[in-house]
């Protein structure tokens, strides 16, 4: 299949982001050069300057909300890629009303308690989207213990699943732009075998 | 009883156990998890009250923070 039909297909879907940071920059870049639609981007965050050395902005950005110096980036890249954004901070009672018009859902939050927060609203209140998860990503090398893997229909887990981020294990930019990117092949994969 | 855990088979004594008592039992520490029994996701404030029977499909997911 030649990349223009890629294309082609995958601008009919619409694909949430929770969390603008270092994977869901980078998993919604990949997906805006990929041909996707619409991206449903939600984070409340402004970009600082630790932010830089994996997420997907730049110097002149520190300051700007997330949401809008992403859009911005997408823009950058293809204006033809629909974002909506969502200036908030995600909980139970806002998650369905945001996502449910959705194909997928890409977890892309840092905190391990709003990670089970979204997952298990998501499975709960809009069951049947599918949700790809990011776990694992901390530090450096071992790139072969990273791995993706499908629990089912609708849940999916991308990363080394042990690693822990802490002070003397940050999230760096090659680990963190490796899950994202796996994340966004397999919102690719699970797209393209939807018959529109 | 047998039971498929992350599609691998384990065996326990009891006939039906609870979810909290198969994470002391396989010594599950790390608190933040998804855990779905037979395709249904069971929250956490549910873990006391819920049975594992013989046969079910048992899934777990840990979630690393980092992102």
């Amino acid at each position: 299949m030649r990349f223009s039909e890629v294309k082609n297909h995958l601008s009919k879907f619409t694909v949430g982001i929770a969390g603008a940071g270092g994977i869901g920059s980078n998993c919604a870049v990949a997906l805006a050069r990929s041909g996707v639609g619409t991206l449903v981007i939600v984070d409340y965050d402004v970009i600082e300057t630790p932010n830089l050395n994996r997420q997907y902005y730049f110097k002149s950005q520190v300051g700007l909300m997330k949401t809008v110096a992403l859009e911005e980036n997408i823009r950058n890249i293809d204006p033809e890629v629909k974002v909506i954004s969502h200036q908030k901070k995600l909980d139970k009672f806002n998650i369905a009303e945001i996502f449910s018009g959705c194909n997928i859902i890409v977890e892309a939050f840092d905190s391990s308690e709003m990670k089970e927060m979204l997952i298990e609203t998501v499975q709960i209140l809009i069951p049947g989207i599918p949700i790809i998860v990011g776990s694992g990503m901390a530090g450096w090398g071992k790139t072969n213990e990273i791995t993706s893997r499908k629990i089912d229909d609708t849940l999916y887990v991308c990363g080394d699943e042990s690693t822990e981020v802490s002070e003397n294990m940050p999230p760096i930019a090659p680990r963190v732009g490796i899950v994202a990117n796996m994340q966004a092949n397999l919102v690719i994969e699970i797209l393209m075998k939807i018959k529109y | 009883m047998r039971i498929l855990l992350n599609n691998r088979e384990e065996e326990f004594s009891d006939k039906s156990i609870s979810v909290s008592d198969m994470l002391i039992l396989k010594k599950f520490s790390y608190k933040m998890r998804i855990i779905k029994i037979n395709g249904t996701l069971i929250s956490k404030d549910k873990y006391d009250s819920t049975v594992i029977h013989d046969g079910d499909d048992v899934q777990m997911l840990y979630l690393m923070s980092g992102g």
